[in-house]
């Protein structure tokens, strides 16, 4: 489904991706590990387009989609559920949930879409007319993962979805990751809490320094020495 | 001084302060969204002031009726300046925006002074000279007129924004430029559309005062300032602010008329706008902590 080749970022000087490869099947749930640093935002940014790659392909679908504008890329059917959740806070959580299906294939489908997220998370449907900021960060989450929705994605990124949540909260978004997963929705989870994303994805990636040091099957690398003591503190 | 007459004057400087209200509305519009101070604000104002006289002088049009077609106008001017000219500047520094804005500014006022030349040019209407009796208010019909199409334009604008979902969109882009890359926002275009939707409501706002005041390339960086004033005199990027700052200056201005001598009203804004900023920096309707 998608397939990164050789994916190369600077921010200036600074190399960010140096030849990055990797694989992600129809309805596949893959994780990108790595340590604070390593490259795995900077890896999501260049796939959705928010940063330009200075070399390599990124093909989705057959198509090489790397050094496309954001909105053209989303609207191949690649969402995102960024660092941050990074909703629009003065915004109503239903204009919000709108803002999520401006792409043009989004657009006809609002009203099934809004029934599904809405499906998926009631609380969004109680809190419709409040201003997205006064939400609490699980709400938040749960939000940026309904707007995204609202694009009728094929292909999500998560960067960091657990990322400053209490703990009962984290549960509930790998829990909705998980639910999603066996929808068939084809799921990248990018995650500094490795334990968690190893034991949700079928295969993961190892970034250091910008390049992948390792891949395999999750439960492999779970068990693989090296990963246990860098990344799990085993 | 009697009430009454009093009570005209006010009248006269709130639908005055409407139209400048209007045109404030233009720039505080831009710079909410795009981040990006229109330094050329007041010169696009005179532009729209002289294709409203060039059309009354030589086709004999109504510079109200005109307005949608100047509007337009200034539309594809603002649209064309955000998307080639503005477009790479939107990520440098505000000094570099700054001379940018400014540059375009020169560019048209002496454009304006080659073109025009430095003579006042105004509009004599049939209606130039009419008045409406309202009680004891006597209101001149050109300020009447311009102040409330002001009024619906400025609602329309509101409108626009709160309820349709390309307004929706622009206002997702000042909330939060990051979430609009990620929810897959077409943020340069939707940069241009705010900034032609500015530079369309200073179209309105320049015919509309065309018929008010005469038309002269020098009036430019007069206008700019005074839409800064209103602005920052409202809030920075709030919409209501603008109103009411442009309906508060309008009124100073024709008190100082009334009261001193019509050659104070500048004093009288600048010295709001400084009361302004020492009890509420942020302006009557910003946010406090906005940047």
């Amino acid at each position: 489904m998608l397939s990164v080749r050789d994916l190369t970022l600077f921010y200036g000087d600074a190399q960010a991706l140096d030849g990055v490869g990797f694989d992600i099947g129809e309805g596949e749930i893959v994780a990108i590990v790595g340590a604070n640093g390593a490259g795995k935002t900077s890896l999501i940014r260049a796939v959705a387009g928010m940063e330009r790659p200075a070399g390599g392909t990124i093909r989705f679908r057959g198509a090489d989609i790397a050094g496309w504008p954001p909105h053209r890329i989303c609207n191949t059917g690649i969402g995102q559920v960024a660092e941050g959740r990074q909703i629009f806070p003065s915004l109503s959580v239903m204009e919000n949930l709108q803002m999520g299906a401006m792409l043009p294939r989004a657009r006809k489908r609002f009203r099934q879409s809004l029934d599904e997220v809405i499906a998926l998370f009631p609380r969004l449907e109680e809190r419709r007319d409040q201003a997205a900021g006064t939400l609490s960060g699980g709400e938040q989450q749960m939000l940026a993962i309904g707007r995204c929705l609202m694009g009728r994605p094929e292909l999500i990124l998560f960067d960091e979805p657990s990322l400053g949540l209490a703990p009962t909260i984290v549960a509930d978004v790998f829990r909705i990751i998980r639910r999603l997963h066996e929808g068939g929705m084809s799921i990248v989870l990018v995650e500094q809490n490795v334990s968690a994303s190893l034991r949700l994805s079928s295969r993961a990636y190892v970034l250091e320094n910008g390049r992948v040091v390792a891949e395999g099957a999750s439960a492999e690398l779970a068990n693989d020495p090296r990963i246990r003591q860098a990344y799990l503190g085993l | 001084m009697t009430w009454e007459l009093a009570a005209n004057v006010v009248t006269g400087g709130l639908l005055i302060g409407l139209v400048y209200a209007l045109m404030a509305l233009g720039l505080s519009v831009i710079f909410g969204v795009t981040r990006i101070v229109n330094f050329a604000h007041g010169e696009m104002t005179v532009l729209a002031m002289f294709a409203a006289v060039i059309l009354f002088r030589q086709f004999g049009l109504d510079p109200i009726l005109m307005s949608p077609i100047v509007a337009a106008g200034l539309f594809a001017l603002g649209y064309g300046l955000q998307r080639y000219l503005v477009a790479p500047f939107v990520t440098r520094p505000e000094h570099e925006q700054f001379i940018l804005l400014l540059a375009v500014a020169f560019a048209l006022t002496n454009g304006m002074l080659i073109v025009f030349g430095p003579e006042a040019q105004g509009i004599l209407t049939d209606y130039s000279f009419d008045s409406y009796e309202i009680g004891p208010l006597i209101v001149d019909k050109t300020k009447a007129i311009a102040g409330l199409i002001s009024l619906v334009v400025a609602a329309l604008l509101l409108g626009f924004f709160r309820y349709s979902a390309t307004g929706r969109a622009i206002r997702a882009c000042a909330d939060n430029l990051i979430g609009a890359g990620v929810v897959g926002l077409n943020v340069p275009y939707l940069y241009a559309l705010t900034f032609a939707i500015g530079a369309a409501t200073v179209g309105v706002a320049g015919c509309l005062l065309s018929i008010i005041m005469d038309a002269t390339p020098v009036l430019g960086p007069e206008l700019t300032l005074l839409a800064f004033i209103i602005v920052i005199v409202g809030g920075l990027g709030s919409m209501t602010g603008a109103l009411l700052g442009g309906v508060l200056i309008g009124v100073s201005e024709a008190l100082a008329g009334l009261l001193f001598t019509p050659s104070l009203k500048s004093m009288l804004s600048f010295g709001l706008l400084i009361l302004v900023l020492v009890v509420r920096p942020q302006g009557l309707f910003g946010k406090s902590g906005a940047r």
